[in-house]
């Protein structure tokens, strides 16, 4: 029955959607760290989606088909900016620290993004509840 | 059985399609920020024509049966109406828009079921 594997879908969405949210938070809450090389230095995490096919779905994904899951997480490749603040403890010995990569407005811009598609699959679940309740209804009565 | 079969009509058939077209669009909304995926649809008239048309009869072993359709679910990409950046064709104001239209379709085709199940009941009951 195909009404009740969009429920699967639609967690599938739900499920990623949470994800992207949660780096979005870590992003956000590591903006401001500072640190003493550049190997160190916060980058921020990007999710990668990747739809969940019929031909690779790996065990626990079984009736998920057409679905999405998190397929890595990927470092922004946007430049770590070096500042000079020699009485930063944290400083090196030239006296620069090094600032994590994080763009608060594409954060911000990302959330809203991530929370818009959350409320597009609530929505799915909600109609397709409501149908098959319309459904089951024939049989009562 | 067959009575029964009879008296649902098309709309029994029509109904598992709709569902079917459903799960399509969901798969679309789910996989609105996924880079390089394409967006499907379902053509309703041509699969519901389909599985209307009986198959070609065969009356010898060696009589090769023609298949009716290489695509059997009748999915097709949909084209977009703007191109993006990341590759992906789903535009999330036309797939609500086609989504609030089955759920329409597919609570009209119920009600005309709904329809033919109590028509039957009370034939049954004889009231």
């Amino acid at each position: 029955m195909s009404l009740d594997r969009i429920f699967n879908i639609a967690g599938s969405a739900l499920n990623a959607q949470t994800t992207r949210m949660n780096t979005t938070a870590s992003n956000l809450a590591n903006a401001g760290t500072v640190s003493g090389n550049e190997g160190e230095a916060f980058r921020a995490k990007r999710a990668m989606f990747k739809t969940i096919l019929e031909q690779q779905q790996k065990p626990h994904e079984q009736g998920y088909a057409g679905g999405v899951r998190i397929e890595k997480l990927t470092d922004d490749p946007a430049p770590i900016r070096k500042m000079s603040d020699p009485g930063n403890p944290m400083a090196d010995k030239d006296g620069y620290v090094y600032l994590a990569n994080v763009n608060e407005m594409t954060e911000m811009v990302e959330m809203m993004a991530a929370a818009r598609s959350y409320q597009n699959n609530i929505e799915v679940v909600n109609t397709t509840r409501q149908m098959l309740m319309r459904t089951i209804d024939i049989i009562k009565t | 059985m067959n009575m029964i079969d009879n008296a649902l009509g098309v709309h029994a058939q029509a109904l598992g399609l709709r569902s079917k077209r459903m799960e399509v669009l969901s798969r679309n909304i789910a996989n609105a920020d996924t880079p390089h995926f394409k967006a499907k649809d379902v053509d309703f008239a041509s699969v519901l024509k389909q599985s209307r048309e009986a198959s070609l009869n065969t009356t010898n072993n060696l009589h090769l049966s023609i298949p009716m359709d290489e695509n059997p679910g009748g999915e097709k990409y949909r084209v977009p109406f703007n191109a993006s950046f990341d590759g992906n064709t789903v535009e999330m104001n036309v797939e609500q828009a086609k989504f609030g239209q089955v759920a329409a379709d597919y609570q009209a085709t119920l009600n005309i079921l709904e329809n033919r199940v109590s028509g039957i009941r009370r034939a049954l009951r004889g009231d």
